[in-house]
């Protein structure tokens, strides 16, 4: 078996947000084309985490970071690098679906437009072939001018994925993406995460053991701003090295 | 002996009423007036009033031409002024700034400028724009005073409408690789344009009312032309009506509450005009 390539990787990683010390020298390697997931509790830090690698939290005051991110080969945290096309290559999809009030077409068509793009033909592709890999485009290819806000929860979540995939990420980071979701649309999307870690680096945040245990092939744990244990996910919920992961798999507390 | 309930009760029935008096007040008030005003000025509104200059000699075929033209003209080049400087503040502080004293110190000011005495404008007016920049008793140096008056609402209005803006959007916005400006420009603005211009339009409806800063910047009393340029004189509908009203001859008296007329009829639609705008968008964005 050939070995992945390493998409992500961070080394001694700090975060701190004024005094407090939100992240704690974190060491980690991601392998592409896997869907890895972050558990813990409330406040451990897998979000803050998780924002650090599109560099999400430049913008919260006090924000501070140590250490060094490597992305695809690029180091993100240099001063070289331009925040707007590291964002293109690790899209996000967040909490709560949220579309922007316009068309179901511009929004998928958004990143591209702000990037320049023009040409109509290639911008109706790439929106068609995005709601395709969402399974989205068989509901919406009569209604490409409706708002998005008119679409039920679920589907804009998988609206606000087609949108990332738009422009064609490497990485695709979600911030819980099912936990605003009923549990049919919460399993579509996890269904999706499997064709589409065939393409892409996922990195997924989820408070569902379950869905981490279903969908992930290596899980992460956090605890107070530590990485407490990160190994194949079979291994963590199995058979967990250390005492924090397994009292926290079996809902001793968190 | 009365017992508690009943007390209560008293109590609720006396505030409910004292609610509907000072409504009443208000409502009676303003009904009065506008009945007054309409009985009085409704007779001298044709045409000619609207096509005709004002005269000393003839008051009966006076008109407002000149000052209902000093209005449009301010009107524009408050609006013109204002809106680009307005808005780009709001954006700046409430996109931009980093939050701390400096920026707190501008906000307490700003808020506080939308609150002072419109004279004051009147007065600063006069020496900036009249005098150091030597303007003159010109149409633009009074819609300058104007702008200055109207800016500190027309910021606070952007900043309120642009706070409605969900921040998660704005995320989506910049998780896509999006700049600063173009989550602003592509986004924040589109969904806060309602908001915006219903604080502009008020702003502005403000600003045509307005008679004493004008009076210090130099408004003509008289004036038989509308302007024709941005150094022109001029004069705007309430100067007209505070130069007719203290005059003697009954026919004066009808003119100006005639101007009344108008001018209510003004900001009426523009009013009107806000709140359709302001309704439209709710209806559009809903988050």
């Amino acid at each position: 078996m050939s070995e992945k390539k390493i998409m992500l990787e961070a080394r001694n990683v700090d975060v701190f947000y004024g005094e407090f010390q939100a992240i704690k020298n974190i060491d980690m390697k991601i392998n592409e084309k896997s869907v890895t997931a972050f558990i813990g509790p409330s406040g451990c830090g897998k979000s803050t985490f998780l924002r650090v690698l599109n560099r999400m939290n430049d913008y919260v005051e006090g924000f501070a970071l140590r250490g060094e991110i490597e992305i695809d080969g690029e180091k993100i945290y240099r001063k070289s690098v331009k925040v707007e096309e590291l964002r293109k290559k690790v899209g996000m999809v967040f909490q709560k679906p949220n579309p922007f009030p316009k068309s179901i077409y511009e929004n998928v068509a958004f990143g591209l437009k702000i990037q320049g793009i023009t040409d109509k033909a290639f911008i109706e592709e790439r929106v068609i072939n995005s709601l395709k890999q969402v399974a989205l485009w068989d509901e919406v290819k009569d209604q490409l001018k409706k708002s998005a806000l008119a679409l039920s929860g679920g589907q804009q979540q998988r609206l606000c994925i087609a949108r990332t995939l738009a422009v064609e990420p490497s990485v695709i980071l979600m911030d819980e993406p099912t936990s605003a979701l009923d549990p049919i649309s919460t399993s579509k999307i996890e269904e999706l995460l499997q064709d589409l870690k065939k393409k892409y680096t996922i990195v997924i945040v989820t408070h569902n053991m379950q869905q981490a245990a279903r969908v992930s092939d290596d899980t992460a744990f956090f605890y107070m701003g530590e990485l407490i244990e990160f190994d194949k996910t079979d291994k963590i919920f199995t058979n967990p090295s250390m005492e924090k992961t397994e009292s926290y798999i079996t809902g001793r507390f968190g | 002996m009365i017992n508690v309930a009943t007390k209560n009760r008293i109590k609720d029935k006396l505030f409910e009423y004292w609610g509907v008096i000072s409504t009443l007040i208000g409502v009676v008030l303003l009904v009065v007036f506008m009945t007054d005003i309409f009985m009085e000025g409704i007779s001298r509104i044709d045409a000619t009033f609207f096509t005709n200059s004002p005269s000393g000699l003839k008051p009966e075929t006076s008109g407002i031409f000149p000052a209902l033209l000093g209005t449009l003209w301010i009107l524009i080049l408050t609006a013109s002024i204002s809106i680009p400087l307005g808005v780009g503040a709001g954006i700046y502080l409430e996109e931009y700034s980093e939050k701390n004293w400096v920026s707190s110190l501008l906000e307490i000011n700003i808020s506080n400028l939308a609150g002072v005495p419109s004279i004051i404008y009147g007065l600063l007016g006069l020496e900036v724009f009249v005098r150091i920049m030597g303007l003159g008793k010109s149409v633009v140096a009074g819609a300058l005073t104007l702008s200055l008056l109207v800016l500190p609402i027309v910021i606070v209005a952007t900043r309120e409408a642009i706070k409605s803006v969900p921040n998660s959007i704005k995320q989506a916005a910049y998780g896509l690789g999006a700049t600063k400006w173009q989550t602003i420009w592509t986004q924040v603005l589109p969904s806060s344009i309602g908001g915006i211009l219903t604080g502009v339009i008020l702003a502005l409806s403000r600003a045509i009312g307005e008679t004493a800063p004008l009076i210090v910047v130099g408004a003509a009393a008289y004036i038989y032309d509308a302007p024709d340029g941005l150094l022109s004189e001029y004069t705007v509908i309430p100067m007209q009506i505070y130069t007719w009203m203290p005059d003697a001859r009954e026919a004066m008296k009808v003119n100006a509450a005639a101007g009344i007329i108008v001018l209510l009829m003004i900001t009426l639609v523009m009013n009107g005009f806000a709140v359709y705008l302001r309704n439209r968008w709710q209806k559009k964005v809903k988050w």
